[in-house]
């Protein structure tokens, strides 16, 4: 660990501290706001694709309309993305004139970007066309993460609005939000971050591979392509696919440390502000700081574990007569270093991006555990584009639930009850996510057909089968890599883990909106327990750690935690 | 459109009580959603990346290309941003590449992907560190670690100050030049941290191995060096 590194990450936790209210200001202007801004630029193109899309934009859904257009919409997208990754061969923008995607793969990678997860069971530069990275793959970038900052608005309504008595129990029009969040977030800050990007050395071509004759007389093949493009929107919507096989390793997609930081603070910039945008909805901006500051803590106590346990050797190579100063080198690109690596994979693991500058598979085992166990907290830690912000949220009425409990009166959020149906509901979502991990990893795990395709013996690969379903079930899309997931068990049970763990966690969540949307506030009284203090983020904070920690214990203990002691002990296998 | 703006202009605020919230149904929606489908594709799939490579090639053609370097006769020799092999004792080397079976294969970019408790991956950087010790008999102090770890990418362009400057007696050597002369070149082309801040200090190594050429002359036979294990035809 070097001074340098601390530093590195302490500027990384300011920049965001600063983006998150004016960012978050702009967010609540353009979703909340009478005047949106930019309204001679961005207004007529927001009106225009009303018309287009035949959006009555002032017709608002309730819960199961919002539910209905987000689920018929997300449905199309993946026969879509299918469709083009079968014909890419007969497509254009093809000129490397690669074949179509085998069926189980077109089928993972489709599921893979509706849900905003990004697993890529396949390698970019030898399997996808331009045309598929732009239109099959990129446009899920876009469309995936505005689904994403819809629901969080939609729930963010049902707990903040008051229609009173009579009033309309409806939680916005689904297709505005998605318009809105293109048009005046996703959209123009993707066109200003490509080119930055490409002024920074990353490229942005249509044309062929460059074949070419190195200085020792080799031939390598470049691979180039619409990179730049795809990389601002990969970040910005907490995507995470990459162009290539490496990610944001590879020098095309990440080529100078400020890149990374620039893409760093890209991943964590919408999930942080949407906390500002939250608490102005809740008319008391300290709502939203408070969970943001449980965000903050967990994400500093990560990183800073990471950072540390990814200074020391890489213990498969201690005993080497070596200089370990550098520290875990396996897997990480000389430019960003331990700290640059480890702050990424914080960063990255936290929310649901996925990207990785650096191979979380060759981390040390307590270094790899840091991203595992950031998923399986659930994907909060600031989260994905939206989707950090309603799990956050069921976090908040879970937490609230067992204040109420321990001090014996009902409990109630923002003045409004919490009741059996919302607990409920609130349950069904956090239990969908560790069935999902757990009944699946166990499966691969105990058959050929799984275990065939671990990369790693011994404790590790069972770290990588947990992995892969936390990693697919949560929407990161990181991975354990070493895993060889493109074959069709792999495929198969993959999609299904993304598919689930995207909507049978979103539905559960209108359904709350949609029931608190309706209640009476109730007055503050001087049994209330006030949610928008230091005294609930700790509540708030231990509440994420304890349900994290009951859940996927026992399994982390089999697999990083084994690894670990066995590290001490000098063992490989 | 102007029909729109004269609307919006003529509603004072509040707004009238806005229509009913739609009832759901499959219908209701299926419209809305194919035609937001095809719109955002075309929109985001389509118009922003080619509205953005149209741009880029205009305003950044080289990088935008690629980044691809040329030699003094003006031949392409690779992008500044790939690793390539270099195994000629006269070269500075890049780190160990585990993409593609030979390494160095952009069409294959990755890691080992090899864990911390790996026999696999102690087996390989054993063999690494006693090839690294053959090669560079003169060299001071033991081998900095990243020399014998592959990076994520496996096309990882740069090494660190010490990195390089570890395999420089050999260079020197091959080159039959004073150690100081090399390490001048060295020295000129390590990059400081972005904003004196971020990432660690670097050095490119094709950009080194081409301002050695330029500096100090071609080595004599270049692809002559004691081969490396497994190299490409």
């Amino acid at each position: 660990m070097t001074e340098n590194g601390w530093l590195q990450i302490g500027l990384f936790a300011l920049v965001v501290l600063a983006v998150t209210k004016p960012f978050g200001l702009y967010l609540h202007r353009v979703f909340e706001g009478e005047r949106r801004p930019l309204p001679r630029v961005l207004g007529p193109l927001e009106r225009a694709l009303y018309r287009l899309c035949g959006v009555e934009p002032r017709r608002e859904h309730d819960w199961k309309g919002y539910a209905f257009a987000m689920l018929i919409f997300s449905g199309l997208g993946v026969v879509v993305t299918y469709a083009i990754q079968r014909l890419q061969h007969v497509l254009p923008l093809n000129p490397q004139g690669l074949g179509p995607v085998a069926p189980d793969l077109a089928f993972n990678t489709a599921a893979s970007f509706a849900t905003n997860t990004n697993w890529q069971n396949y390698g970019g530069e030898t399997t996808m066309s331009d045309l598929t990275q732009m239109a099959g793959l990129a446009w899920h970038n876009f469309t995936s993460a505005a689904v994403g900052i819809g629901v969080a608005l939609a729930l963010a309504r049902g707990l903040t609005r008051h229609p009173g008595p009579g009033g309309a129990r409806t939680l916005g029009n689904f297709w505005v939000d998605l318009v809105r969040s293109i048009v005046y977030v996703l959209l123009p800050a993707s066109v200003v971050v490509a080119l930055v990007l490409v002024a920074l050395g990353v490229p942005q071509t249509l044309s062929a591979y460059r074949e070419l004759t190195t200085l020792e007389g080799l031939k390598q093949v470049v691979a180039l392509g619409p990179v730049a493009s795809q990389e601002a929107i990969k970040e910005l919507g907490t995507n995470g696919g990459g162009f290539f096989n490496a990610n944001s390793a590879h020098p095309f997609e990440n080529p100078t440390p400020l890149t990374n930081f620039l893409e760093l603070v890209l991943i964590f910039s919408i999930p942080a502000a949407l906390t500002y945008t939250y608490g102005k909805m809740a008319r008391d901006t300290r709502q939203g700081w408070a969970v943001f500051a449980a965000m903050a803590v967990l994400f500093l106590a990560g990183v800073g574990i990471a950072y540390r346990a990814e200074a020391q050797a890489n213990p498969a190579l201690a005993g080497l007569a070596c200089d370990h100063r550098a520290g875990n080198l396996e897997g990480k690109e000389t430019r960003f270093g331990v700290a640059g690596s480890a702050l990424f994979a914080t960063v990255t693991t936290g929310t649901s991006c996925g990207a990785v500058n650096a191979m979380h598979d060759s981390f040390t085992p307590l270094g790899g555990l840091v991203p595992l166990l950031n998923i399986q907290l659930g994907e909060v830690i600031f989260g994905g584009v939206g989707a950090g912000l309603y799990a956050m949220l069921v976090m908040v009425i879970l937490t609230v639930f067992i204040a109420g409990l321990m001090v014996g009166r009902t409990p109630e959020y923002l003045g409004k009850k919490i009741e059996a149906r919302e607990m409920k509901l609130a349950m069904l979502y956090v239990l969908i996510f560790p069935l999902l991990v757990l009944v699946l990893s166990a499966w691969a795990a105990v058959a050929p057909y799984g275990a065939s395709s671990l990369g790693n013996a011994g404790p590790h690969g069972l770290s990588e089968i947990l992995y892969a379903y936390s990693s697919q079930a949560g929407n990161n899309g990181s991975a354990f890599a070493g895993l060889s997931g493109n074959t069709r068990f792999w495929n198969v049970t993959g999609a299904l883990d993304m598919l689930a763990g995207r909507f049978l966690m979103i539905v559960p969540v209108l359904a709350i909106a949609g029931s608190m949307v309706g209640k009476k506030v109730v007055p503050a009284g001087p049994g209330t327990f006030p949610t928008n203090g230091a005294t609930f983020t700790v509540l708030l904070i231990f509440v994420i750690l304890i349900v994290g920690a009951l859940t996927f214990f026992p399994a982390l203990s089999l697999g990083p935690v084994l690894e670990h002691f066995a590290a001490l002990h000098g063992r490989v296998f | 459109m102007r029909k729109v703006i004269e609307l919006r202009r003529a509603t004072p605020l509040p707004l009238p009580a806005p229509p009913p919230p739609a009832a759901p149904g499959l219908r209701e929606h299926l419209v809305p959603a194919v035609r937001a489908t095809i719109v955002t594709l075309v929109l985001t799939g389509l118009a922003y990346p080619l509205l953005v490579t149209g741009l880029a090639q205009l305003l950044f053609p080289h990088h935008a290309r690629g980044s691809l370097a040329v030699d003094d006769k003006g031949a392409v020799v690779g992008s500044e941003l790939l690793a390539q092999r270099f195994a000629s004792p006269a070269y500075f080397q890049p780190r160990p590449s585990a993409a593609g079976e030979q390494g160095y294969d952009p069409l294959a970019s990755g890691g080992s992907n090899l864990g911390p408790t790996s026999k696999k991956l102690r087996d390989r950087a054993t063999a690494e560190v006693e090839r690294l010790r053959r090669e560079n008999p003169d060299a001071a102090g033991p081998v900095p670690v990243e020399l014998v770890t592959t990076s994520g990418s496996g096309l990882d362009p740069h090494l660190s100050p010490a990195a390089a400057l570890w395999q420089l007696p050999r260079v020197a050597k091959a080159r039959q030049v004073p150690e100081a002369r090399v390490r001048a070149v060295v020295e000129d082309a390590v990059e400081a941290r972005d904003l004196g801040l971020l990432g660690e200090p670097r050095v490119n190594v094709l950009l080194l191995n081409l301002a050695l050429d330029r500096r100090l002359g071609a080595p004599a036979s270049p692809a002559a060096g004691p081969p490396a294990a497994g190299r490409p035809e």
